[in-house]
């Protein structure tokens, strides 16, 4: 691949997100108005898109407020990591063919190692507000993080033990004969579960919760600011669902009538509805339940896949 | 782990329900016929003005909104010489209506009354007065049914008129 292909597909892959993340917004919005019977923002442009355009222009002309309280440089940098570390994830996401940024042979542990680094913006974003909910949001979104990240990268692995390889080109490659989701459906639903706690979206917005935390970590960010964790949040729902598309669903494989791109992004589209579905519809666990889920069922059930997986790999 | 499902399938099925919105100025909401909104003045079914300038409408009104000012005409009729409604200080609660002896003043179903001027939330009696009977039809205030008496039922005498059935004009 030349240098010039190279710069194509960075700016393709960085403009295509961009347009995704303020999209998605729009998409919440009038997804969660059908399901609860309502139309949503329609008023603004053909079916309301451009709700998209006013709201970010409305951020830009929100006052830009650091509180005095807070540590004014951790305070900035914190919603910068959030989004970086999201985009640095795409890096490895494999498009369609050829269609991919950098195929790393360590793509799978990049990804893990980025959406641990994504745990940093909720710390440091919620420690540098100086604000005791926002401590709070930031402690239980640290705890939710790591707990999950654990068996987040285990689910990952019987994938990469049916593989052989940590490159997503390969892992997608490996599913021509059959999708990954079959024979690890039980790293499927895990990998989901805590794919959603990962980007910390109903029903795990526990570091968020604003019924009982106002607005958790991010309770004294405002303007763009604010806009930069919203757009994270809206990258990290696109990137789990390309990654559970590329591990678990084929990435770009599908019948021929299709070209691969158009197959990827089909796929990703349903994860993301079903995203918007699960925060449509599911209630707020309690911390502790949180905690206990993830550690006494899912650990549990990711270890056993991992066992069974790399038995019947060994055989 | 099967209710999570069966609550994700269900919110996905709200998708096929009707929308509850009214999406409002091209599709107007209906409004029952006793909906408290723009409060008019009345006419009888002889086209005179039902108010006789009681003032009963402006010492029950709890904001203050009504003023008015009684006079008389050639016959010895009371009407209003001016009648006037702030409804920027209106909280359309209906005691004037429920105050009115004649059911000359009457709050009908209509809320588009927003304005850019807050001045022009005044209405004058020619903005209030309306060319129709409201709510009561074929009510008038100076026509007597009078009372039943050994021979002559309501209404029979000289210068009575039949009584009107209220009940009937329920809405």
């Amino acid at each position: 691949m030349t240098t010039g292909q190279h710069y194509i597909i960075l700016g393709g892959v960085l403009a295509a997100l961009l347009t995704i993340a303020p999209g998605l917004i729009w998409l919440e919005r009038r997804l969660l108005a059908l399901w609860q019977d309502r139309y949503g923002p329609n008023r603004a442009g053909p079916f309301g898109v451009l709700i998209v355009l006013a709201d970010t222009i409305k951020l830009f002309f929100k006052e830009d407020w650091v509180p005095p309280f807070a540590d004014r440089k951790v305070f900035i940098i914190a919603p910068a990591i959030v989004a970086i570390t999201v985009l640095m994830s795409f890096v490895i996401v494999p498009f369609a063919p050829g269609v991919i940024v950098v195929d790393l042979n360590i793509g799978i542990l990049f990804f893990l190692a980025m959406s641990s680094m994504g745990a940093y913006s909720i710390i440091l974003g919620g420690w540098a507000s100086n604000n005791k909910y926002a401590l709070l949001g930031a402690m239980r979104g640290a705890a939710q993080m790591i707990s999950y990240e654990v068996f987040m990268g285990l689910s990952l692995m019987g994938v990469v033990l049916l593989t052989g390889s940590f490159s997503l080109v390969d892992i997608v490659e490996a599913q021509r004969g059959m999708w990954f989701v079959v024979p690890q459906f039980a790293g499927f639903i895990t990998f989901l579960i805590a794919g959603i706690a990962e980007t910390h979206r109903l029903p795990f917005d526990i570091p968020e919760a604003e019924s009982e935390l106002i607005a958790g970590f991010h309770a004294e960010y405002s303007g763009m600011k604010f806009g930069m964790f919203f757009v994270g949040e809206y990258l990290g729902i696109t990137l789990i669902s390309s990654l559970v598309v590329c591990l678990f669903f084929g990435g770009w494989l599908g019948p021929a009538f299709l070209p691969p791109l158009a197959w990827f992004a089909l796929k990703t589209f349903a994860f993301i509805m079903l995203f918007i579905l699960l925060r449509a519809s599911l209630p707020r666990p309690r911390y502790d339940q949180l905690m206990a889920f993830g550690w006494k069922v899912l650990l549990p059930v990711t270890l056993l896949n991992l066992l069974i997986t790399a038995a019947i790999k060994l055989t | 782990m099967l209710s999570i499902l069966r609550t994700l399938w269900l919110t996905f099925l709200h998708m096929f329900h009707k929308r509850e919105t009214i999406l409002y100025p091209e599709e107007k909401p209906k409004l029952p016929a006793r909906w408290r909104g723009r409060i008019v003045l009345t006419r009888d079914p002889d086209n005179g003005e039902r108010c006789v300038a009681c003032y009963l409408c402006a010492a029950a009104c709890p904001v203050d909104c009504i003023a008015l000012q009684a006079t008389e005409d050639e016959t010895g009729r009371r009407y209003p010489e001016f009648f006037r409604i702030n409804f920027s200080r209106c909280i359309f609660c209906g005691y004037c209506e429920e105050a009115c002896p004649t059911y000359a003043i009457q709050l009908i179903p209509d809320f588009e009354m927003a304005e850019y001027n807050r001045q022009n939330l005044v209405y004058e009696k020619e903005d209030l007065l309306i060319n129709g009977q409201g709510k009561y039809p074929g009510y008038n205030y100076y026509k007597v049914a009078g009372i039943a008496i050994g021979g002559k039922d309501k209404g029979q005498a000289e210068r009575e008129s039949p009584p009107v059935d209220v009940r009937s004009l329920i809405p």
